[in-house]
């Protein structure tokens, strides 16, 4: 049955209000079950043997010892995870990623694993495997990893987007470029042209639970997988890939999950585990330390960024320039691509170009996190316009204002926009009273945009309704910040019963079709969507027992407020049926009632925001504190506000954390310096004040309902908005991010 | 196999006796062998709080603790603050203000602010951050946290 994705204005009974989420009591008494809880019988302990060098040949890996100490059930090196890729360069990529082959690319990165009876065995096993490594050159900055004089990573690499493909391999994985209009001609046309150059550390998502897994295999080519993770059906074909085994016989369960932000939609340690499984024949837990999750995971690039911009006396920009180069770890990623499609993205520039080049260093694997690549645009371009504004001697938001991209414009990287909030955000913060609130001595105040495009995709979602009539809502995209709580509130709303009727269960892999991931700001857009639909189906099948107990045609039943109405005036006499009366019927009626959705999800909103920040810098220390911060961000349509709310807050402080402390700091020998939570500094509770949020709501036309997805906008704006209130505060522009004390002490010096 | 020591504790409230190796710590005994993972691991070095647990009444992180150090000790753990099917005020607080995202640092954030309430029942908005600094929480902005706690000390007074 076709359904549609339209926008329908309606009254909403649920949808809009603040009911508690499902999974509470469990999260709040301990009852909840994450990645690390899992317990099988037998299970044994697998651990992780990491290359101390950020480059080196792997000659030869001896576990001869290892394998007689007892209590060693099984040891894995890459000859236990043969190439099944079959020419797939992004899953080869993966699997060496998983484990080194012949060569370890970063600090971190798997050269062998172990299984056995207990985390003491498996720790003294691993220092029983004797490696043998060549050292190699290596480079871990973007900048120097592009300079022909480098030492070339991967000697098969020849950038992509280039005509004619280039004779020398290099690190420089691709070049993209988009635009539009004629940027030289926009360049001669402006009045006053800036330039600046910026730099961004790497910094990690930083999710408080480690990865962790419990893989079990048997010899049958059968096999379970309990895992935390932001997609188990992909993972389940990943993993099913990397090992060979059929999709349909490896069950993937996604555990409770504590926190993600993109670097939980890549597998690591769980091919491994299940390797370990295979060869043991026993259920196999891995949990990786924190300093595992720093060193080996996928944090998010570092950067090196050019921009460009010119603007008339009247605030007009004429063009726009950017050079982005983002580092994505060890092997190719498409992270400076995602730069150039988000850098312009909130303003109407007629001419403008981004080039990017995606560049690969001796460090971890790149992966997603929240927004991927357009807060370091966004602090670059939003740095800028500061910089712009004071030459034409217009204020930041006016100039914001007078160069906004309203419904029609063209996007950088090609699409007319529909209908788009970042105007409107635009002025409810130059309307905000935290615009008007007095500044103290040395402090700044800060604005700046973010953009982020939302994604939709494959969603699959059951409704199955109880002989009680409440009712099973069964989904497949991850429950990462209460979900569950927005799915129950969106099938009540269309079922016409209260929340409390409606029990949201994550399925596992064996238990649903296909769904993507919880990535991309998907979840409420895709799941929602596909739980409308399957909400309708239902209601189409409930009318029809309703028809058949009445014995009057399904045409004369009409669905109302959780009843079934007879209409007609022959029908006029028969009292309305409840959903509870009908499905208390099903057995003889037709069997069970349930409804089903598969969708493509298409249309998903774009995601604008404006932040507000004011900082206090203490002159003497450099140390930026926030002393007071806003989001304002269009949701399209906010199912839950409290949970709406709670993403522009996180999204705002991992942004803040970015801005002021985070960064992989890597020494001379290519190995990671401070992987851990005491020297990668994330913001504590003192260190922020309460984040004050504005919802928008312009409705999406491409969802019933208007949802914009409104996971990652946030986390764009706060490194330019702290940078643009330092500066305020200050006097002095900061281009290199995070503006840690020791830089702002530093640039303060030097303006002194 | 370690050679392993006996504990003898009493762990919400319940005798509780279990054999471990020497060098294991507090936060992998109550995990692993008593079997409560409301303890939850995020750093293994006293950096997050996400394993906070009372040690006779003083707040600690059980990756810092060893277990044979609680031999004899009363050990409080988030699985303890609900009596019987009531949940502690703070449980229902941080429900009903939205003061979880992903929930695996809510079980420290509660022993934390528990073990702030009993010395300090009215503390400031400033006393709570400080007090909370030692817990790590990456999805909220710890905006509803400090509110949740706020609003479950109100409660807890006006009980009183």
């Amino acid at each position: 049955m076709g359904h549609s994705n339209k926008y329908v204005e309606k009254e909403f009974e649920v949808v809009g209000t603040r009911f508690k989420r499902p999974d509470g009591i469990d999260k709040v008494t301990g009852k909840a079950r994450y990645g690390a809880d899992a317990t099988a019988p037998g299970a044994l302990v697998g651990r992780v043997l990491r290359s101390p060098h950020p480059h080196a040949e792997i000659l030869k890996i001896d576990v001869k010892k290892a394998e007689k100490l007892d209590g060693v059930k099984a040891i894995v090196t890459c000859d236990d995870l043969p190439d099944q890729t079959n020419g797939d360069a992004g899953l080869a990529a993966i699997l060496e990623n998983c484990m080194a082959r012949g060569r370890a690319l970063y600090d971190g990165h798997a050269v062998a694993a172990v299984a056995a009876v207990d985390e003491q065995t498996a720790r003294k096993a691993l220092s029983l495997i004797a490696v043998k490594y060549k050292k190699l050159p290596h480079v871990t900055d973007v900048d120097e990893a592009m300079d022909p004089k480098a030492v070339v990573i991967h000697k098969n690499v020849f950038t992509r987007g280039v005509e004619p493909k280039p004779s020398k391999p290099s690190n420089i994985a691709a070049r993209t470029q988009m635009g539009h209009g004629d940027i030289e001609a926009g360049f001669s046309e402006a009045d006053f042209i800036v330039e600046k150059s910026y730099k961004t550390e790497q910094t990690h998502q930083g999710y408080i639970e480690p990865h962790a897994c419990l893989a079990s295999v048997n010899p049958d080519g059968t096999g379970e997988l309990w895992v935390t993770t932001q997609g188990h059906f992909v993972f389940r074909n990943v993993c099913a890939s990397l090992l060979g085994m059929d999709v349909a016989k490896l069950k993937v369960t996604s555990s409770e999950i504590g926190g993600g932000f993109g670097g939980k939609t890549h597998v690591w340690a769980e091919p491994i585990a299940l390797a370990l499984s295979r060869k043991a024949n026993r259920p196999v837990k891995l949990v990786m330390s924190r300093e595992e999750v720093f060193r080996a995971s996928g944090p998010t690039s570092s950067t090196s960024i050019d921009v460009k911009l010119g603007a008339k006396k009247n605030g007009e920009i004429t063009a726009g320039q950017v050079e982005l180069r983002y580092q994505g770890g060890a092997f190719p990623g498409t992270w400076a691509m995602l730069g150039c499609m988000t850098a312009f993205a909130c303003y109407d520039i007629k001419n403008q170009q981004s080039v990017g080049y995606d560049v690969i260093v001796n460090r971890p694997k790149v992966a997603a996190y929240r927004a991927p690549s357009a807060p370091m645009a966004a602090f670059a371009v939003e740095s800028t316009l500061e910089l712009l504004a004071d030459k034409i001697g217009m204020s930041g938001i006016d100039l914001r204002l007078k160069n906004v991209a309203r419904e029609g414009a063209k996007a950088p990287y090609g699409p007319i926009y529909g209908p788009i909030g970042i105007e409107a955000a635009l002025k409810a913060v130059k309307d905000h009273p935290h615009m008007k609130a007095k500044l103290k001595k040395n402090q700044g105040r800060g604005i700046a945009c973010g953009f982020w495009f939302n994604i939709g995709g494959q969603t699959c979602t059951d409704i199955n309704i109880g002989v009680d009539g409440t009712v099973n809502l069964t989904l497949g995209t991850v429950d990462v910040g209460g979900s569950r709580a927005s799915m129950s509130m969106i099938a009540a709303e269309e079922l016409g019963i209260p929340y409390e009727q409606v029990k949201a269960n994550i399925a596992d892999t064996g238990s649903l079709g296909h769904n993507d991931m919880t990535e991309g700001s998907r979840g409420t857009f895709s799941s929602g969507m596909a739980t409308i639909f399957a909400a309708r189906e239902a209601i189409g099948v409930l009318k029809q027992r309703a028809a058949a107990m009445w014995g009057i045609p399904v045409e004369d039943v009409a669905w109302e407020k959780g009843q079934a109405i007879a209409v007609g005036k022959t029908h006029n006499n028969l009292p309305p049926l409840s959903l509870q009366e009908i499905a208390s019927k099903s057995g003889r009626t037709g069997g069970p009632i349930a409804g089903h959705n598969e969708v493509v999800a298409d249309g998903a909103g774009m995601g604008f925001a404006a932040h507000i920040c004011d900082v206090e810098v203490d002159k003497e220390t450099g140390r930026s504190s926030i002393v007071r911060y806003t989001v304002v961000q269009d949701a399209g349509k906010a199912i839950h506000p409290d949970y709406v709310e709670g993403q522009f807050q996180g999204g705002a402080t991992q942004g803040i954390g970015w801005a002021l402390n985070e960064e992989y700091i890597y020494g001379e020998d290519g190995r990671l310096q401070n992987p851990g939570f005491l020297d990668y500094r994330i913001p504590v509770c003192s260190d922020l004040p309460f984040i004050d949020t504005k919802i928008l709501e312009i409705p999406n036309p491409n969802h019933p309902y208007g949802v914009r997805g409104v996971g990652e906008t946030s986390i764009v704006p706060p490194l330019a908005a702290v940078g643009n209130a330092i500066a305020n505060a200050t006097g002095v522009r900061m281009t290199h991010a995070p503006m840690s004390p020791p830089r702002v002490l530093k640039a303060l010096d030097a303006a002194s | 196999m370690s050679k392993s020591t006996l504990v003898s504790t009493r762990v919400n409230g319940d005798a509780v006796e279990f054999a471990c190796p020497a060098d294991e710590t507090l936060m992998n005994s109550l995990r692993d062998r008593v079997g409560l993972t409301g303890v939850k691991e995020g750093c293994g070095t006293g950096d997050c709080g996400a394993c906070s647990v009372t040690l006779d009444g003083r707040l600690v992180c059980s990756c810092l603790v060893l277990s044979v150090e609680a031999d004899g000790k009363e050990v409080g753990t988030v699985e303890g603050l609900a009596e019987g099917d009531k949940l502690h005020p703070l449980q229902e607080k941080f429900i009903d203000h939205a003061a979880l995202q992903c929930g695996i640092c809510t079980p420290g954030f509660l022993v934390a602010a528990d073990a702030l309430l009993k010395k300090n029942a009215n503390p400031s908005e400033e006393e709570i951050r400080y007090a909370l600094a030692g817990n790590l929480c990456r999805c909220t902005g710890y905006d509803k946290i400090v509110r949740a706690v706020q609003a479950a000390a109100k409660d807890i007074r006006k009980a009183k």
